[in-house]
């Protein structure tokens, strides 16, 4: 059991880190206060990058295949609700606000994303051209266009719930940074 | 402190301590909670094996999830067992209780 990769370096954490900081704290995020933890998962994620080349998630098996990975890029589709009902995500990279002030304590939290056989289930048929948005959940609009009289279609952040009404997804999400490919067509 | 052991796996690592029944862990590298596990085995100075399932390749990974299939079907990490008993996730009080 050898490590495949070059350790990332101090200085490379810390950009990461202070970059992943500033954006969570501007998204409405935090990350875990324990510097030298999240530190450690950051760490992972560079790791994740070299061998993948995208931020899997550090606890969780990556199957180098961005596709279906695509739940599991950091920040992952099950971060909020994991971050709602336990107070942290997975990891615990993200962190609530009463966890943060230490008002609720952290514990063991259930694993949310579904077993490999149920999420190949889940993973709609790939679509031609541009509405081949990959998204694990949902393949068709939310409403079709017989309720709804839209001038453009509404897409929706997979990881964060960001709604815009544009032709396409945005280049990434302004809340959360992912994607185009993790956003799906909602209505 | 570390050297290859006959456990269910080629690849596992073997880290010398007490005798406490048979402890395999399956854990990932990068993952902080499976550092946390291995390090509370390690300040408990119990005998056990560790395997890095995220640094393993080919054969040998799909061998490593058929095995944790076994006792963990979500395959999570980390996965520890104990006499054929697993703890999934850093779970302390029951990882002590079940270290007697
Ligand atoms: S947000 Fe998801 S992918 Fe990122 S560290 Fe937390 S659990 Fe892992």
């Amino acid at each position: 059991m050898e490590n495949d990769y070059p350790e990332p370096s101090p200085e490379e954490i810390d950009r990461l880190y202070s970059r992943l900081e500033k954006e969570a704290r501007q998204g409405g995020y935090n990350l875990n206060s324990d510097g030298e933890f999240a530190r450690g998962l950051v760490k992972g994620l560079l790791v994740n990058e070299r061998r993948y080349g995208y931020q899997a998630c550090p606890c969780r098996l990556a199957a180098d295949d961005k596709i279906a990975d695509l739940d599991i890029i950091c920040p992952c589709y099950y971060r909020d609700a994991d971050v709602t009902e336990f107070g942290a995500c997975y990891c615990a990279l993200y962190v609530s606000k009463a966890v943060l002030k230490g008002e609720q304590k952290l514990g063991s939290i259930l694993e949310r994303r579904p077993p490999k056989e149920e999420r190949q289930k889940l993973q709609p048929q790939p679509e031609p051209q541009s509405k081949s948005l990959l998204s694990a959940s949902v393949a068709e609009p939310r409403a079709g266009p017989g309720t709804l009289k839209l001038s453009v279609p509404v897409w929706r952040c997979l990881v964060c719930g960001y709604l815009c009404g544009r032709d396409g997804p945005p280049e990434i999400c302004p809340i959360c940074k992912a994607g185009k490919e993790r956003f799906e067509r909602f209505i | 402190m570390v050297s290859s052991y006959g456990c269910d796996f080629m690849n596992s690592e073997h880290v010398a301590g007490n005798d406490k029944g048979k402890i395999m862990l399956y854990a990932l590298s990068t993952c902080i909670w499976c550092k946390k596990t291995r390090e509370l085995l390690q300040s408990s100075a119990v005998a056990f094996d560790y395997i890095y399932v995220d640094l393993l390749k080919g054969e040998d990974r799909v061998q490593a999830i058929d095995e944790i299939k076994k006792y963990n079907p979500g395959t999570s990490f980390p996965t520890l067992v104990i006499d054929g008993k697993a703890i999934v996730g850093f779970r302390e009080k029951e990882i002590k209780e079940a270290l007697g």
